[in-house]
């Protein structure tokens, strides 16, 4: 069955069936996973390339000179080759594999923050930030005597843009902000937040954990000093992510963790590092999951980002006109732009109990503060309810959502 | 009413459903009729932090017998703490420290006492349990 919309062209059936988890009953429910937010759901081709490996050629790279060594080297380096083609970046020596978005922004605030901020240098965030953008500035800030800032988030969940212009100074040393935003799915000015930063002699993080499925990336038009994301919020496997850093950046930063791989000679007195990206890797990496997120690469790319796009944002539209309707709804996050994710309050009713009764209905969304509080200050609220969207959800879905969402009403009237 | 006896009851209660529905719409309206919580008590040595929903727990000696009063602002939260509210409150220290609650499970509810649920409610048992240890600490 082909979509009823003329611009999408992709078969969702056949998208749909290469995701074995969503053929399954949740509560006596067809299952409708609407956390693609947190996680989304993994294709066959990443579960096989996950079980090949370790089937067919597991050893550890770099070292062995035996053949499955060598399998595995050639395997890993290849999947780095697809990082940068994903990112746009201009070497492969420039991606730097980290268990994930948070992983790569700690090693960002400990080498490079560490390194070069001095006492009363300012760190600039947003009011968007996951937890996972903020906290490891505040260490460094708390460590280092900095002071972080945050671009202040307008009604409609956008920056203030204007207020970012007065924050930035001589002073500014960082600037981190997201893509997109995880709990309002605002998509953010980057390359504009980026010109300026540079203009005042500060460097640039982009958290792409939530961009980078669903928006093209590249990292050279944007002019990023690095990137960010994580495989498990794009079709890839868990615990596995990488970061984009320019190399006149990650040459001059010291090195995060010591031990094997990141080490060219070692005596007791001196040791000398290796090359990029290795001087980031110290240790035997996650090889399995890094061939697998090569598969999810090739996943994404056989589909195209701009199908992708525009079937998400056609989901997107659809839901936020029929969940908008309903009575007492309000919708946190009317951004202009936005990637597929729909977060709401229903009036007089807490989000975990919308939750729970969803559930109840095979229906997973995700109800809380999304590891954002500041965002819900901003509202002035606890938390919201968050349906977000992947390429294997369908309208039908969505209707289903609504419906429950009725149910909900009228058991908490 | 001994703890097991109301345990036993409310199993026979929820007997009387045939689908989640039903079971939600009853929880929802115990939560709904929880004895009102004394406002004065709303404070932070009374909350239960969950990350999802807020619980607050009193807890005083009248007699020799534990009483309980616990709020939420989550209503099927409140519904389940009035059911533990219901078995726990008015029984001695000891009787509740020995107590093993077996109702969750046999109607099916068992998933909200999990940790993961993040609701704050395997933390307020817990509590209950620490007031009748402090309580029976404090006669001895
Ligand atoms: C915007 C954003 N940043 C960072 C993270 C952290 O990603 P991870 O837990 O994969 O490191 C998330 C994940 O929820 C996110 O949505």
């Amino acid at each position: 069955m082909m979509t009823t919309t003329s611009a999408i062209n992709f078969d969702i059936e056949r998208i749909r069936a290469d995701f074995p988890i969503l053929d399954q009953e949740v509560n006596g429910r067809k299952l409708v996973y609407f956390d693609n937010a947190a996680t989304t759901q993994k294709p066959v081709a990443v579960i096989e390339a996950l079980m090949n490996y370790y089937r067919g050629y597991n050893a550890n790279i770099h070292r062995g000179i035996h053949t499955l060594a060598e399998k595995a080297t050639a395997d890993f380096e290849a999947s780095r080759r697809a990082v940068r083609d994903f990112l746009n970046a201009p070497s492969a020596e420039e991606i730097i594999f980290t268990s994930g978005t948070t992983m790569g922004i700690n090693l960002v605030a400990q080498t490079y923050g560490r390194h070069f901020l001095r006492a009363g240098d300012e760190i600039i965030i947003s009011g968007l930030e996951h937890h996972s953008n903020i906290v490891p500035w505040q260490m460094l800030a708390g460590e280092k005597g900095l002071t972080v800032r945050a671009i202040p988030v307008l009604e409609n969940g956008e920056l203030d843009m204007e207020t970012y212009d007065s924050l930035l100074s001589d002073r500014t040393k960082i600037v981190a902000v997201n893509h997109a935003s995880n709990s309002l799915g605002t998509v953010n000015p980057v390359k504009e937040i980026i010109a300026k930063a540079h203009a005042v002699g500060a460097v640039v993080l982009v958290d792409g954990a939530q961009a980078s499925s669903h928006l093209e990336i590249d990292v050279q038009d944007l002019d990023v000093d690095f990137y960010a994301f994580s495989a498990h919020k794009l079709y890839g496997p868990t615990g596995i992510g990488a970061l984009y850093g320019k190399r006149a950046l990650l040459e001059a930063m010291p090195p995060y963790m010591g031990g094997g791989e990141m080490i060219k000679e070692v005596t007791f007195e001196k040791t000398t590092f290796n090359d990029l990206p290795y001087k980031f890797e110290a240790g035997t990496p996650n090889i399995a999951d890094v061939v697998a997120l090569k598969a999810a690469l090739d996943y994404i790319n056989a589909i195209g980002k701009s199908n992708i796009s525009a079937y998400e944002t056609h989901l997107l539209n659809y839901a936020t006109e029929q969940v908008g309707q309903m009575d007492g709804i309000r919708i946190i996050g009317q951004a202009k732009e936005k990637i597929s994710v729909l977060s709401f309050v229903l009036e007089g009713i807490h989000h975990q109990d919308i939750g729970i009764i969803l559930d109840q209905q095979g229906i997973a969304v995700r109800t809380g503060h999304h590891c954002t509080q500041p965002v819900m200050d901003r509202f002035c609220i606890l938390g919201t309810t968050r349906a977000s969207f992947a390429i294997y959800n369908t309208i039908e879905e969505i209707d289903k959502l609504v419906a429950g969402l009725h149910r909900v009403k009228k058991l908490m009237a | 009413m001994t703890i097991n006896e109301t345990q036993d009851e409310i199993i026979e209660e929820f007997e009387l459903f045939d689908d989640w529905e039903g079971k939600y719409e009853y929880i929802i309206d115990l939560g709904k009729k929880l004895a009102p919580f004394k406002e004065e008590f709303k404070t932070e040595d009374h909350i239960i932090k969950g990350c999802q929903s807020r619980v607050w727990l009193h807890a005083e000696l009248n007699g020799d017998k534990v009483v309980f009063t616990a709020d939420s602002d989550a209503i099927i939260v409140k519904g389940l703490i009035s059911m533990l509210v219901k078995v726990l409150s008015g029984h001695t220290p000891e009787e509740i420290i020995q107590a093993d609650l077996y109702f969750m499970e046999r109607v099916g509810l068992q998933q909200h006492l999990a940790q993961t649920r993040s609701n704050g409610l395997a933390s307020m048992l817990k509590q209950m349990k620490t007031y009748a240890l402090a309580f029976s600490a404090l006669k001895n």
